[in-house]
């Protein structure tokens, strides 16, 4: 598996991101936001966490219309495989890739600690390590983490069964309890908890690195 | 020519922070304060053939986020 871990002004997670990736036995390189092609070869690409581009005008809205992103959209639209884990995923949201938005939290204070996960289906590559209906304990860090969609869209989320994640006690108000969600042919997944941050035993917990294992055994480069 | 943008969220869509100002109203002592939202104002300084197509296009694509955010454009 050849990772791609994209990083912008403002991203800190980034390191932690191709940390976890290496781990699985990834392969990972590193690109900055403004270049305008992808590695060759590149597998899977990680959109990290943090405040790209100061979180300025919107989460995510400056890091999705810079020139990686264009790649990372191109990418995905070929089949490509992509990872975005909090501010990654409003990043995700923000192309277009995956449906929805993100709000502030419903309590208004940025929250970081640790909380239950459910996962929603292992139907898919990042997932298929977990049992479905298994309860994961992985760590939240964010102010606007709310996901937020019309009805039809969480029908369709629902019917499609492109849920990943739930939340087992709603911390932020996200519609439907949702924590992560999958594109319509699950090579996409979106997330605002942080699984590369419990990927180690000297994290506090390793309920995060069946993710990264589980795409590393899809992912075996030819 | 300039332009200015007004953002607000969609109705339906919680508007915490605007919950907070209002909150925040009543406890000072200002009554009968029954809801409050909070958007953002956009000023562009644009070349003077802008037009407010032009400046609608701006907002779809980035200055506002039409899953959640409704805009409005006046041309000043």
């Amino acid at each position: 598996m050849h990772a791609a871990v994209v990083v912008f002004p403002g991203s800190n997670c980034d390191r932690d991101l191709a940390v976890a990736f290496k781990a699985a036995g990834a392969k990972v390189s590193m690109v900055w936001h403004k270049d305008t092609a992808l590695p060759e070869g590149v597998d899977i690409v990680g959109v990290p966490g943090g405040f790209s581009y100061g979180d300025y005008l919107r989460c995510g809205a400056i890091a999705a219309n810079s020139p990686i992103c264009r790649e990372v959209a191109t990418h995905a639209e070929r089949g490509g495989y992509v990872l975005g884990v909090c501010n990654g995923f409003q990043v995700l949201t923000e192309t277009g890739l995956l449906p929805g938005a993100l709000l502030r939290n419903a309590g208004l204070k940025y929250i970081c600690k640790t909380v239950g996960l459910k996962v929603a289906t292992s139907d898919s590559d990042f997932t298929s390590g977990y049992d479905a209906g298994a309860v994961i304990d992985i760590p939240i860090a964010h102010h606007d983490g709310n996901y937020f969609t019309d009805p039809d869209t969480i029908a369709a989320l629902h019917a499609q069964d492109r849920v990943a994640f739930t939340y087992t006690d709603n911390p932020n108000g996200a519609q439907a309890d949702i924590a992560g969600i999958l594109s319509a042919n699950r090579r996409v997944l979106g997330m605002m908890p942080h699984p590369e941050r419990a990927a180690d035993a000297g994290h506090g917990g390793t309920d995060g690195a069946a993710l990264f294992r589980a795409l590393a055994g899809s992912l075996v480069t030819a | 020519m300039k332009a200015r943008v007004h953002v607000m969220l969609k109705n339906g869509v919680l508007d915490p922070q605007g919950e907070a100002v209002r909150h925040a109203l009543g406890a000072m002592g200002f009554d009968g304060v029954k809801g409050v939202r909070q958007g953002k104002v956009i000023e562009l300084d644009l070349a003077d053939d802008a037009t407010q197509a032009d400046v609608e296009a701006m907002c779809d694509r980035l200055l506002a986020n039409t899953v959640i955010e409704s805009y409005s454009v006046e041309m000043v």
